[in-house]
């Protein structure tokens, strides 16, 4: 006869699951709201989007003040795990869906937001990566992915255009092998552990002296490969510029932030022990990969003929720059990691939205795709606040001072030094240097040509609405005014990044 | 109000360059001239208020930008950067008032006082990171002065410009976040103020490796042979103004930093580096001067030449001892007063003729009498004629090497004179002869506005030559403090020997008396 399973529901600490919770119960609401009343207007949609991602945030602020007096929270069998890292990744993934989400009220009509699916699909979409970054248990990681990314390969294919299927058909079968990969690499880790919790396989590899070396190996190259398909990283990131050119630029720049940073952790999580534990390969591959893909993607981004697919082969360049901080290790580069996000989804949201506004209903005769470069040819001529603004993103993203980007690459670098890699810090700085000459090209565009044909300003704001303005406006200031909020952005991630012991 | 001045100095010009997209288009050069005109006067007054008998940091202010990591807002000012800071505003205002007619011209004017905003920040800056953001923000309006309103192969010559520095600078970054990291390790606490580096004491290897990864940021802005390729299509390309500007003061920037960096952090290194880098720069004199020979386009012969003289500049800051730098110093304010004023002659045998080729020129001494005075004036003080500005920061440069090395200093003594040689042939090739050119025979003469801009840099050009001690005095009592901070900071023999003790000096002097 089974014995009654007998749990106290105090010891479950059921509060951990609240900011996962509450983007779910928002969408299963507007499934609700649309069964009982269709045909209502995407504003609805988005207005208890907002609402809802507020009370996330909320919630959020609730466990991080738990856990700046009582350290790490663990809850319901001890899945869930509520460090500093989960808070930050979660202030970071529902701060930047506060700033997207908005971008839905455009002036033209889309066909994707006239649906209430995509915006209870995002939600669940943001329940999936909040589960993510806040357990340190396999397949709750796996689970809280595969959970987003379906929901986000549909809400590209709800783009509607011939690109927009291809994209998501792209990205869903990468998707799927990298969740193969995922398991696959889960699944060695158990057998040579007897656990699929990250913490225990930390214990037990390092108890043995990580005898299994080769088993090992697989399981590293397995997960890596897995979290690179996700990251983008080279040479896994061959769908990105595919699947950012088929989605909406809003939903590129969406995509460019709040996924990576979800699976950043993960990396973060897994990789702290073994760069920790003194394996030289493991540091070697994962060397490797970062220098090729800040390296390899910046070459790319230099022969792009559209602005879109350049910023999405600058993002991958950004995430290899970013994966150097799991690299490196130390507190200064994962406190790095986060300052470098926050400021890069400032940025990057901005630049994308910019694009967002451009966008056309129909193509024109002379342009070869939605945001050709010649697009912006002399745009300061025609609209010249909406050029400046852009031209801002671009100084920003190529690491001009005292723009936001700069003092997240500042201290990226800085940690790069003091952590002892020399020649990484060399290769980051060159590598901007490279970057710059892409982003400088629509600058170049933007302000010293002139316009292919005699148009008015009109197209480079036609989608823009107050809403869209302000989320620009936003992203502007926060680019211009950043060094400001650096010190206490700064003070605050380092303390949470220490608490947490990474 | 004294206490902000150099606060003041760097944000006005940019707050009234945002102000100033609210000026119509006909009245903002009025406007530009007025704000630049302040922002001059404001740089006499720091220049009145400046105590020339004290050595150290003046009007310091500092603000805690972010203390977590170090970085603070300091500013401070001592005699050798005061009065490039007094001639970037000089400029900033001859350019803008003698700016002639342009397309945008709007722009032209916000971009300029911006333009002003990053060039008092670079010299003003104790802060190695507030000094970069300025030394980075400087490229953004040059880049659109050149881009938009130059030649036409000014989009390749303004992203040349720009990517060539951008990089050299990151280096420099990684230099910079290394020296931090040092102090770091030293101190506990991170900072980035040039004051308290400059009390860290760095072994001689590490000294070495940091020396080259500024050097690669400063040589190219200054540009030393072999980074230089970009300046003259920089030149080439850029508008008058663009070229008055890099010319004057942009450049100026590489070659301060070596004083105000290179020199009191690494003296070591410094010491260690000196002869090639003299080596370089005598190259760089003999090297530019015969490509300026070769030259048809009298831009261009301006633009090499006045790269020949940025090694005059380079060889005096590095004979590393009082007279040396103290010439370097005044050199690159006389540099900046002469190649100002050549390109903006350049400027205006161009407005009317839109070519600047030397062929199509000639006899125009007889056409142009006043505008042929005051290029021959200027072109005397760029040869080095004495009485004139260049000849005392020349002489004190070369004073200086001499006691480092005979050799190398006779050689690049020689040098100078041959460059007099291109000078000379160019000014015979536009100037003397009969006019050949029937589109020559009517040109007018200098009218007032170029006059406004010329006639002052006439006067300095010949008042600094005949009497420097002004600007001599609190450069050489500036100077003497980071040479002797140097001494006593060196700890290699070689490197001792070669920095003068002053302090033993003063002694002997005391004796003596």
């Amino acid at each position: 006869m089974l014995e009654p399973v007998n749990v106290s529901l105090e010891s479950l600490n059921l509060m951990t699951l609240a900011p996962m919770l509450i983007p779910i119960i928002g969408a299963l609401l507007i499934l609700i709201i649309d069964i009982i009343k269709s045909d209502l207007d995407k504003t609805l949609y988005v207005m208890i989007s907002i609402i809802f991602l507020l009370m996330d945030l909320g919630a959020i602020s609730q466990t991080a003040g738990i856990f700046s007096e009582s350290g790490t929270i663990m809850g319901v069998f001890d899945v869930m795990l509520i460090d500093g890292l989960a808070i930050l990744a979660q202030l970071i993934i529902v701060v930047a869906s506060l700033l997207f989400i908005p971008l839905a009220l455009t002036h033209k009509r889309f066909h994707e937001f006239s649906y209430s699916e995509f915006f209870a699909l995002f939600l669940f979409m943001l329940g999936g990566f909040q589960f993510m970054v806040a357990t340190d248990n396999l397949i709750l990681i796996f689970v809280g992915l595969e959970t987003a990314s379906l929901a986000l390969y549909t809400m590209i294919a709800m783009h509607n255009r011939d690109k927009s299927f291809e994209a998501a058909v792209k990205y869903f079968t990468m998707g799927a092998l990298a969740a193969g990969f995922f398991s696959f690499g889960s699944m060695v880790f158990y057998a040579l552990t007897g656990s699929i919790e990250i913490n225990q396989i930390a214990t037990v590899l390092t108890e043995n002296g990580f005898a299994d070396m080769g088993f090992v190996l697989v399981g590293v190259t397995f997960i890596l490969a897995a979290l690179g398909f996700k990251l983008s990283l080279v040479p896994f990131h061959t769908w990105a510029p595919d699947v950012y050119e088929g989605s909406s630029a809003a939903l590129a720049g969406f995509m460019s932030i709040v996924p990576k940073i979800a699976v950043f952790i993960v990396a973060m999580r897994m990789f702290e022990f073994l760069i920790h534990s003194g394996v030289v390969w493991l540091e070697i591959i994962l060397y490797i990969v970062v220098v090729v893909t800040m390296t390899a993607a910046n070459i790319w981004a230099l022969v792009q003929n559209d602005v879109k697919r350049m910023l999405a082969y600058s993002s991958i360049s950004h995430a290899g720059f970013v994966m150097a901080a799991v690299l490196i290790g130390t507190t200064q580069s994962n406190s790095a990691l986060f300052l470098y996000w926050i400021l890069f989804s400032f940025t990057n949201l901005g630049a994308f939205s910019m694009l967002w506004i451009s966008r056309q209903k129909h193509l024109p005769l002379h342009q070869s795709s939605d945001h050709s470069y010649s697009k912006f040819a002399g745009m300061v001529q025609t609209a010249p606040v909406a050029a400046t603004i852009m031209g801002l993103f671009m100084l920003s993203l190529a690491g001009l001072p005292p723009f936001a980007l700069f003092w997240g690459k500042l201290y990226m670098i800085s940690s790069a030094v003091s952590g002892g890699y020399t020649v990484l810090a060399l290769i980051m700085a060159l590598n901007s240097a490279i970057a710059g000459y892409y982003y400088l090209k629509l600058i170049v565009f933007m302000f010293m040509r002139d316009p292919v044909i005699n148009k008015d300003g009109h197209v480079f704001v036609s989608n823009a609405t107050h809403p869209l303005r302000t989320i620009i406006g936003f992203a502007a200031v926060g680019t211009i005014f950043a060094f400001v909020a650096i010190n206490p952005v700064l003070e605050f991630i380092t303390a949470l990044v220490f608490k947490s012991g990474y | 109000m004294l206490d902000n001045i150099l606060s003041i100095l760097v944000f006005f010009p940019a707050i009234a360059a945002i102000f100033g997209f609210a000026v119509a288009k006909d009245s903002i050069r009025a406007y530009g001239v007025a704000v630049a005109f302040i922002e001059f006067a404001l740089s006499l007054l720091l220049w009145f208020s400046f105590d020339s008998s004290v050595s150290g940091m003046q009007f310091m202010e500092m603000v805690p930008l972010v203390p977590a990591f170090g970085i603070n807002y300091i500013l401070g000012v001592d005699g050798i950067s005061l009065f490039i800071v007094i001639l970037a505003s000089f400029f900033t205002m001859i350019g803008i008032a003698s700016l002639g007619e342009t397309k945008n011209v709007k722009n032209m004017i916000i971009s300029l006082l911006f333009l002003q905003m990053t060039m008092a920040g670079v010299f003003v800056a104790l802060d190695a990171i507030v000094f970069y953001v300025f030394w980075e923000l400087s490229l953004v309006p040059m880049l659109y002065i050149i881009g938009a309103w130059g030649g036409p192969l000014r989009i390749y010559a303004s992203v040349k410009f720009f990517l060539y520095t951008f990089t050299g600078s990151l280096i420099m970054l990684v230099g910079m976040l290394f020296m931090a990291y040092f102090y770091y390790q030293a101190t506990g606490t991170w900072s980035f103020a040039f004051l308290e580096w400059y009390r860290l004491i760095l072994p001689e290897t590490f000294q070495l490796w940091l020396f080259g990864a500024f050097f690669i940021g400063f040589a190219i802005k200054v540009p030393m042979f072999p980074f230089h390729t970009w300046l003259p299509y920089a030149h080439g390309q850029a508008p008058t103004i663009g070229s008055v500007i890099l010319a004057a003061i942009l450049l100026k920037m590489g070659t301060y930093a070596f004083i105000r960096l290179s020199l009191p952090m690494f003296p070591d290194a410094s010491v260690f580096f000196m002869f090639p880098i003299a080596i370089i720069a005598i190259i760089m004199i003999i090297y530019t001067a015969m490509v300026a020979y070769a030259q048809e386009d009298i831009k261009q012969v301006v633009a090499y030449s006045s790269i020949s003289h940025m090694g005059v500049i380079i060889l005096g800051t590095f004979a590393l001892n009082v007279e040396g730098i103290t010439g370097s110093i005044f050199l690159m304010i006389a540099h900046g007063v002469v190649s100002g004023a050549l390109f903006l002659l350049v400027g205006v045998i161009y407005d009317r003729r839109h070519t600047k080729m030397m062929a199509e020129f000639g006899g125009l001494a007889s056409v142009m009498p006043r505008y042929a005075t005051i290029f021959g004036i200027m072109l005397m003080a760029s040869v080095g004629l004495p009485l004139t500005i260049n000849f005392v920061g020349e002489f004190l440069s070369l004073l200086g090497f001499y006691q480092q090395s005979h050799i190398l200093t006779l050689l690049a003594g020689i040098a100078i004179i041959v460059g007099a040689i291109y000078m000379l042939a160019a000014y015979k090739k536009m100037f003397f002869g009969e006019v050949t050119n029937e589109e020559n025979r009517n040109l007018p003469d200098v009218n007032k506005r170029e006059l406004t801009a010329l006639i002052p840099l006439v006067i300095i050009t010949v008042w600094l030559g005949v009497y420097p001690k002004p600007l001599l005095e609190p450069i050489s009592n500036s100077v003497e403090s980071v040479v002797q901070l140097m001494h006593d900071k060196a700890i290699t023999e070689e490197a001792k020997k070669r920095i003068p003790n002053l302090a033993d000096r003063d002694s002997r002097v005391k004796e003596a008396n």
